[in-house]
């Protein structure tokens, strides 16, 4: 096994465990935007995109990453709006007849 | 011309946006950090993708901008037109895509690294048909649970005759199609896999039940993170690998705590209960009409009812978000304490189209918060409340959930809105709600319906208690 496999994969075991630590316990009042939040995150794939679209040399790999760019960039974009925009409603709440 | 810095130095920008994201996500789990916990995460995105422009790797500039405007314009357009009641089915049609394009990457690591036959090494190889394989079933399956939200296709579970058997050979399949991709690495059997993977999720999804479907997405949204996870081994980049297995962690145990909200586990949701329709739901909705019989109420009645009552709970439910009617249920709320009624709300976890769904609709339209209660401290007050008021809500109040083992809801917790003396319905029609199947409430002898849309017939009722 290389170096670099070994190191990938303890990174990816300790990002499971901590996956797992990081919501342990919420509430479900937010669950939806938990879910949406994450979905945004791993928008990270446009990094993947980038990468791809950067360095391709056929033309059917350059259509599959355009693709993929705005694929990636459609989650990140979309997934972070969204989030914000449930996540505004729940902060405006308290603000008039709070007792 | 490249603007390339070294390696070592992008890694390290990765290794801050990493720290961003994981401090972006142990905050949205806490309801008064949530919003910062998104935009910090937003941040770490933002700089993982600013420092990938400067990747030595990386020659032509102009697909990557022209995709990423593309992207963008999309993304801002549907995320901001999208109104509040579709926001479920646009987070799962953000997930869609970002598994699509996991696939997508897979597919052009393969063309472009197999013409060097017996050059890849088996983890990239692994990976790849891994990344293609998920990330394709989470963007056909996600576009079945958007297209099913949406209305574009029945909510009710779409069964046939050995559904479980053919899905059952097709992932057989799958996995065979990987094992001969992997190994003769001829582009035709990755096409295979992909098609196929294709078709395995539109089989996964389609029969379940619109009432689960949060549940789906949530898994489907933690399979994007494990595509995106794998593509990243392929690639050795750390951001990848951190960011996807995060939510792929992270989405897997939401699947399952959103699974315990509604009493269900995730092989249930999956293969169970709403999967195989119930005798009863087979003869269609006639079969309700038998011999039942409900009693229909005018606005008048209703809100005399309610004026003279002491204790009122309102259920609200999707019907209510459809209508927009949150405004003017508040309204009516506002008149009925002024007269010394005690309102409160009770949410059920799924009610509406996701958990959280009701929450962000009624303090949208400023409802105190104390006023919220959640399932399980509202019953008990059922048997003590005058009037429960049932606004656009079917299935989370369903008794046959709770009374009748045959009933393709038995299992999930309801409101047990019938223990109260009276029961407002407010409904369209007599139609069967999201899961396709009849209210027993609905004919109870305490129950009486107002028909219409939500809001103009909470309206009526507005009129009518300010007059009564």
């Amino acid at each position: 096994m290389s170096q670099t496999l070994l190191a990938s994969i303890t990174v990816f075991v300790l990002a499971v465990f901590l996956g797992f630590e990081l919501i342990s316990r919420v509430p479900t009042l937010l669950h939806t935007p938990l879910m949406s939040g994450t979905n945004a995150i791993h928008g990270i794939i446009l990094v993947g995109a980038m990468l791809i679209a950067g360095s391709a040399d056929s033309d059917l790999e350059k259509v599959l990453a355009f693709v993929a760019v705005v694929f990636g960039t459609i989650n990140v974009v979309g997934g972070f709006l969204v989030t914000d925009r449930m996540l505004e409603m729940f902060k405006r709440k308290p603000a008039e007849r709070d007792e | 011309m490249t603007l390339a810095i070294s390696q070592t130095n992008i890694n390290f920008a990765y290794l801050v946006a990493s720290v961003c994201l994981i401090i972006g996500i142990k905050r949205l789990s806490s309801p008064a950090t949530a919003r910062s916990g998104n935009v910090i995460a937003a941040v770490g995105m933002g700089i993982a993708i600013a420092f990938t422009f400067l990747d030595p790797d990386i020659d032509t500039y102009w697909i990557i901008l022209a995709g990423m405007a593309v992207g963008t314009v999309i993304g801002i357009a549907s995320a901001r037109m999208v109104k509040m009641t579709a926001i479920p089915q646009m987070v799962a049609l953000f997930n869609g895509v970002g598994g699509g394009a996991a696939a997508l990457i897979a597919a052009a690591e393969f063309h472009r690294l197999t013409p060097e036959s017996g050059h890849v090494l088996p983890e990239w190889m692994g990976a790849m048909l891994f990344s293609a394989m998920i990330g394709s079933i989470s963007f056909s399956g996600s576009l079945v649970a958007f297209a099913k939200l949406q209305e574009l296709l029945p909510g009710s579970p779409i069964v046939f005759r050995g559904q479980q058997l053919v899905n059952g050979l097709l992932f057989a399949g799958l996995l065979g199609a990987g094992v001969a991709a992997g190994a003769t690495e001829a582009g035709i059997w990755a096409v295979v896999l992909l098609l196929g993977a294709l078709l395995f999720g539109v089989l996964l999804v389609l029969p379940i039940g619109g009432a689960d479907m949060p549940v789906v997405i949530s898994l489907l949204n933690a399979f994007t993170g494990l595509a995106a996870a794998s593509a990243g081994f392929v690639l050795e980049n750390t951001a990848l690998i951190i960011g996807g297995t995060l939510v792929g962690a992270s989405g897997t145990l939401l699947t399952v705590l959103m699974g315990r909200a509604m009493n269900r586990s995730l092989a249930n949701v999956l293969f169970g209960a709403f999967g195989a329709p119930a005798p009863a739901a087979a003869g269609g909705p006639a079969a309700s009409a038998d011999g039942k019989s409900y009693r229909e109420v005018t606005a008048e009645d209703a809100a005399v009812m309610l004026a003279y009552a002491s204790r009122v709970v309102v259920v609200p439910g999707y019907g209510l978000a459809v209508a927009q009617a949150q405004h003017n249920v508040r309204e009516l709320a506002d008149l009925l304490e002024q007269r010394g009624v005690d309102v409160k709300y009770a949410i059920h976890p799924v009610a509406g189209r996701m958990p959280g769904h009701m929450n962000v609709l009624l303090a949208e339209a400023n409802v105190p918060y104390p006023q919220l209660y959640d399932m399980e401290d509202v019953n008990p007050e059922f048997p003590r409340t005058d009037v429960a008021l049932i606004i656009g809500a079917n299935d989370v109040t369903n008794p046959a959930a709770r009374d009748d083992p045959e009933s393709p809801l038995y299992g999930m917790p309801i409101l047990n809105v019938d223990q109260s003396a009276n029961v407002v319905v407010l409904k369209r029609s007599m139609s069967p709600g999201f899961a396709g199947i009849d209210n027993d409430l609905f004919y109870r002898p305490n129950t009486t319906m107002l028909f219409g849309d939500a809001k103009s017939s909470v309206e009526k009722l507005v009129a009518a208690v300010k007059a009564a």
